[in-house]
């Protein structure tokens, strides 16, 4: 059947409907939030109920350099995906391997935070409340952080052989859209964790 | 009439070697094949969740009987409810959506077809998963086989310490992978709906089918998060230390209550709602009519998928929170009847100065009408807080849950059955078959659930193996019993009638039913790329108005 | 809203004429059971349309409400539906032409969306009424405070201002309209989720472990009232059933001094009192007076002032008792009482001794 209706078309405007990847992304960004919600809620509902030490103000610093590092890291990104977009690939290449770099120093930070609470602090996810929800809502958040990275990466090393081109900019605006959710939520940790919970 | 449609005959008349059909039907990314897939999973494990419900109905026959011991009982009646939740009724629904949805809509297939394929398989996955602690759930202490710690898994019962071995494991861990297969679904039928419908089909001109599972979609989104939260936390409670629920440590029980049926009231309205599109498919074609009143019934599902998020902790009335939380639940259980209730009136409407046809499909639907008001009634009953603090976690609440899922959703599944049968294998059913499975069926459902609120009237709380004499509730549990052998029988004759009719069923052609949505303009079974060419559309009933285009539909809309 | 308890004890003599109908029909229905159901005795059914305490009443009547409403729905729909599958269905000499299609009506669509929104607005005030009368209720000065503490699979009732410690079977005094003695529970858990329900004394609540729970009951009539756990809470949910007796006032003080004494010290029972108190059996289990007090399992002060053993799993007797002890999986498979492995005779002298702990 070539054409359902027999009357003619009222379709004057082209037949426009939003990228699936766009919308794809939307929604497993609405189901990670979702997620990072319960989390959220459990560790607001646990602070100050912890029967025993030790207490988030003794332990916690303000990651304030990791923290400028992956909010930056959304700027690189965006910048990278303009330049693709406008079909500067060189441009894209040097802001992503920012982007990667920017992320890979988050991660480094994070990890040198959780080696100082466990060894020299006694902190870890079995002592108390704190502990409990802490290393799940942070661990949670770099996990999604270490998934980008990798995806990141896969697309550095495409990038260097030379394989990313223009019109791959909408794979990479929807990626981006990730990268961009990932910072949100550390918005939404770093005032949960650093500034509410200590 | 028949519509012409290019179909590529002459490969599929070679028969092939069963190596290389089995490899095509595993390594499919085809959504009608992923379909017939996701459907054909969960009959399976339909018997199997019947197995179970049938080994606990014969032990509560009598009181104080010894048909399997407390242990079994407890395993029982926790994978009886885990698995008709979410390796029957969500599979199947997933199935019927993801077959449907893009024929519907006029596309080739859904937005992510590898997505597709990986959610089917993590879906199955975690079935297997789940079913293999019976033999593999021997922990430590030789405690263990299958999960028995209720299917919403209460804290602290599923804490280490009172949970030996790995059962809860595979509970926790097979709903969790399966989980990731649900929302990767999800994410697919939203995708496929917003994206992908063909020109002239606005959101206001798509079926209602399509709809419905838009809604569902995106609760499922926002609802299987939060599940999959709590068992991450509940696993690293069970496997690092973790005191999420670890009332000892200051954890709360009641939290987890929160985190779950926070996922668990919205998704009953997952899996109610698509089979509100069967009923708003198979209504208007068997009573000639389109349904009456499509706004509204789009506004009132969207207002189901808004509110069904506010009403989760009328699961908890007993817990003892306080008397203003209690009467915001209420009142937000009691509200989220409207919408519903408007639905059954919208579907009478549909039914009303119509031609009713009382073929099989429409049989269910009706049926479905009258059990799904009453079904909505006890749930009114059950919202006012205080009559739920009588009849919370008694054998009313079981009947009133098992009305909306059996009464409503498994007969509209039936419905959907035999309505798309002739589509989806080319042939049609037998229709003296379908009448004797929706008879006896009919009687056996309501043998069994009617008469079952009667013991949680009369203080049968749930989830005993056993009870005592003279209270009451023996001749209840004894006729609850006798209406399962109705419900096998029908079930047997149902699987039968497929069967026999996908071999030597009359050939069914595109359009047995004379419908109206675009599913009917392809063959049956249609090719695998749906359509020679995109259909454009101008109404709702596309079909109509090629039927008819001295009057289209078009103009009236 | 605050109520005074005294009040709901009252309704019984102010109910409406429709009230009336509809409990006795409930109560004929109800009450034709026990042809089929062989009862000991039919007013202990946990039946919640005989209610016999305040909180029980006002659900009762809250759901005779609830009820009518319902079924007035019920019968409408009903019949909306019944008629249009028969009126509407297709005849058999139909000329096959299709019937007019109506796309839907603003002014019915609107009808059927407020009229139930009136009905939700006027259960849901009748509902929040309940829901604070019982939840807000004062205590007054002669509530008789009860601890209870619910384990796997049995139930610990305290008295701190009486210094009574018992299991199982709750006694609390008839509370009078004019002088009121309620109890009121406070309710806790040792282990998992429980839930304390007796149909006819009031709706259920829960004992969550971490986390204190309150309810009151004010029975009007002396009896026996049934119930059991009704939280899933691990093998034997089942059996962990709940006795509660309603005393005269008398009775009740009498009760009172009775389990408030240490236990009887009988010479005929030496050697199982011996055994008892060498054996494992002070780990779990309390005898006050003695070196046993073992927390884990039932205070067994006074255990033969019980009417079962086992939280009712058993009747208490002496073969039942003997056979709890021995071996606990056949009566109760799956209950945290071990199989005591002892010999007949250390077994016999047990069990006699337990006998004198009256």
């Amino acid at each position: 059947m070539s054409s359902i209706s027999s009357a003619p078309s009222s379709m004057d405007q082209p037949w426009v409907l939003p990228s699936r990847g766009r919308v794809g992304m939307l929604s497993l960004i609405a189901a990670e939030l979702a997620i990072f919600t319960i989390f959220v809620v459990a560790y607001l509902f646990y602070i100050g109920k912890s029967l025993t030490g030790p207490l988030p103000k003794d332990v916690l610093e303000l990651p304030i350099f990791a923290s400028i590092c992956l909010l930056s890291s959304s700027l690189t990104i965006h910048a990278a995906v303009s330049a693709l977009r406008n079909g500067r690939v060189g441009t894209y290449a040097m802001w992503w391997f920012g982007t990667m770099v920017l992320g890979l120093i988050f991660l480094g930070e994070t990890a040198r935070e959780w080696y100082h609470l466990i060894f020299d602090k006694g902190l870890t996810i079995s002592t108390n409340l704190f502990g409990t929800t802490y290393y799940s809502l942070v661990g949670l958040h770099a996990f999604h952080v270490t998934v980008g990275l990798i995806c990141i990466s896969i697309a550095m090393v495409l990038t260097l052989l030379g394989k990313v081109k223009q019109e791959h900019s909408e794979r990479a605006e929807v990626f981006s859209l990730y990268w961009h959710f990932v910072d949100v939520v550390w918005i939404v940790v770093f005032t949960v964790v650093y500034i509410i919970g200590r | 009439m028949a519509s012409e449609t290019i179909a590529l005959t002459a490969a599929h008349d070679v028969p092939q070697p069963i190596g290389t059909i089995l490899h095509d039907w595993v390594n499919t990314v085809d959504h009608k094949k992923l379909g017939i897939l996701y459907i054909l999973y969960a009959l399976v494990f339909l018997a199997i969740g019947g197995i179970e419900a049938t080994i606990m109905r014969i032990q509560l026959i009598v009181p104080h009987n010894h048909f399997v011991s407390p242990q079994v009982f407890n395993r029982m009646f926790t994978m009886h409810g885990t698995t008709m939740i979410f390796f029957v009724t969500m599979p199947i629904l997933f199935g019927f959506g993801n077959y449907l949805i893009p024929l519907m809509i006029g596309a080739r297939d859904m937005a992510f077809p590898r997505l597709n394929a990986w959610s089917f398989w993590l879906t199955a996955f975690g079935g297997l998963l789940l079913y293999f602690s019976f033999i593999g759930g021997n922990g430590l202490y030789g405690a263990g086989t299958a999960p028995d710690v209720g299917w919403f898994a209460y804290a602290p019962l599923t804490a280490t310490a009172f949970s030996v071995g790995h059962s809860t494991d595979f509970w926790t861990l097979g709903l969790l992978v399966s989980g990731f297969g649900s929302i990767g679904t999800a994410i697919n039928i939203l995708a496929t709906i917003v994206c992908l419908r063909c020109p002239g089909m606005t959101l206001g001109k798509m079926p209602l089918f399509a709809w419905l599972n838009l809604v569902m979609a995106a609760m499922v989104l926002l609802a299987i998060s939060p599940l999959t939260a709590a068992q991450m936390m509940l696993s690293l409670d069970r496997f690092l230390g973790a005191h999420f629920f670890d009332t000892l440590a200051g954890g709360s029980a009641v939290m987890w209550m929160h985190f779950f049926w926070i996922f668990g009231h919205p998704e009953v309205y997952v899996l109610v709602i698509p089979a509100f599109a069967f009923a708003s498919e198979i209504i208007p074609v068997f009573s000639r009519k389109p349904i009456f009143g499509y706004p509204v019934m789009v506004a009132a599902t969207i207002c189901i998928g808004f509110v069904g998020f506010s009403v989760w902790a009328h699961h908890m009335f007993t817990v003892g929170m306080n008397s203003y939380a209690n009467s915001f639940f209420t009142i937000t259980t009691m509200a989220i009847g409207v919408p519903t209730g408007i639905k059954i009136f919208n579907w009478i409407g549909t039914m009303w100065g119509g031609k009713i046809i009382f073929k099989t499909p429409m049989l269910f639907c009706v049926a479905f009408l009258f059990q799904f008001l009453i079904a909505g009634l006890t749930g009114i009953m059950l919202s006012a807080a205080p009559f739920d603090w009588q009849l919370g976690n008694s054998y009313f609440v079981v009947a009133h849950f098992h009305y909306v899922i059996v009464g409503g959703i498994l007969f509209t599944l039936f419905g959907a059955f035999y309505y798309w049968f002739p589509k989806m294998s080319g042939r049609m059913y037998n229709e003296t078959l379908g009448k004797w499975h929706f008879f006896l069926f009919f009687i056996g459902f309501h043998l069994t659930f009617d008469f079952m609120h009667v013991p949680g009237l009369l203080g049968m709380p749930r989830r005993i193996y056993t009870y005592e004499p003279g209270r009451g509730w023996e001749i209840w549990n004894l006729i609850c019993t006798i209406g399962v052998f109705f419900q096998i029988a029908g079930t047997f004759i149902f699987i039968g009638n497929l069967l026999w009719s996908y071999f030597k069923g009359k050939i069914a052609g595109n359009d047995p039913w004379d419908a109206w949505t675009l599913e009917w303009s392809t063959s049956s079974p249609p090719v695998e790329y749906n359509f020679a060419e995109i259909p454009v559309v101008k109404s709702r009933r596309p079909l109509w108005d090629i039927k008819h285009p001295e009057d289209p539909d078009w103009k009236y809309e | 809203m605050v109520r005074e308890i005294h009040q709901n004890s009252h309704e019984p003599h102010h109910k409406s004429r429709i009230q009336w109908v509809l409990s006795t029909m409930a109560g004929c229905l109800l009450a034709a059971l026990p042809v089929f159901g062989n009862p000991e005795d039919p007013s202990q059914m946990p039946n919640m349309f005989k209610p016999q305490s305040s909180p029980a009443h006002a659900i009762f009547h809250l759901s005779l409400f609830v009820l009518a409403i319902c079924a007035v729905i019920f019968v409408i729909v009903f019949s909306l539906l019944t008629y249009s599958v028969i009126k509407f269905r297709r005849r058999a000499n139909d000329d096959g032409r299709e019937p007019p299609p109506i796309y839907g009506s603003n002014q019915i669509e609107l009808a059927w969306t407020v009229i139930p929104v009136l009905i939700v607005l006027v259960l849901f005030l009748a509902t929040a009424r309940v829901i604070h009368g019982i939840q807000q209720a004062k205590k007054p000065a002669e509530a008789i405070e009860v601890i209870a503490i619910g384990h796997q699979f049995w139930w610990e009732f305290r008295y701190p201002a009486l210094g009574v410690v018992t299991a199982n079977e709750l006694h609390v005094p008839v509370s009078d309209t004019s002088h009121p003695t309620p109890t009121f529970i406070t309710l806790l858990s040792a282990d998992t989720d429980h839930s304390f329900w007796v149909p006819r004394l009031a709706g259920k609540t829960d004992l969550i472990p971490n986390r204190e729970n309150h309810m009151w009951i004010d029975p009007d009539e002396p009896g026996v009232f049934i119930g059991q756990c009704a939280q899933y809470c691990g093998t034997q949910h089942a059996k962990m059933l709940l006795r509660v007796y309603v005393d005269s006032p008398d009775q009740f003080k009498k009760w009172v001094q009775e389990q408030s004494k240490p236990a009887q010290v009988s010479e005929s029972a030496r050697e199982g009192r011996r055994i008892f108190e060498t054996t494992a059996c002070v780990n779990c289990h309390a005898v006050s007076g003695t070196v046993a007090d073992g927390r884990f399992g039932p205070d067994l002060t006074h255990l033969m002032s019980r009417d079962t053993i086992a939280s009712g799993a058993a009747t208490n007797t002496s073969e039942n008792l003997r056979l709890w002890i021995h071996n606990p999986e056949a009566i109760k498979p799956g209950s945290l009482m071990p199989a005591m492995n002892l010999n007949q005779q250390d077994l016999d002298a047990v069990t006699a001794y337990l006998e004198t702990l009256r």
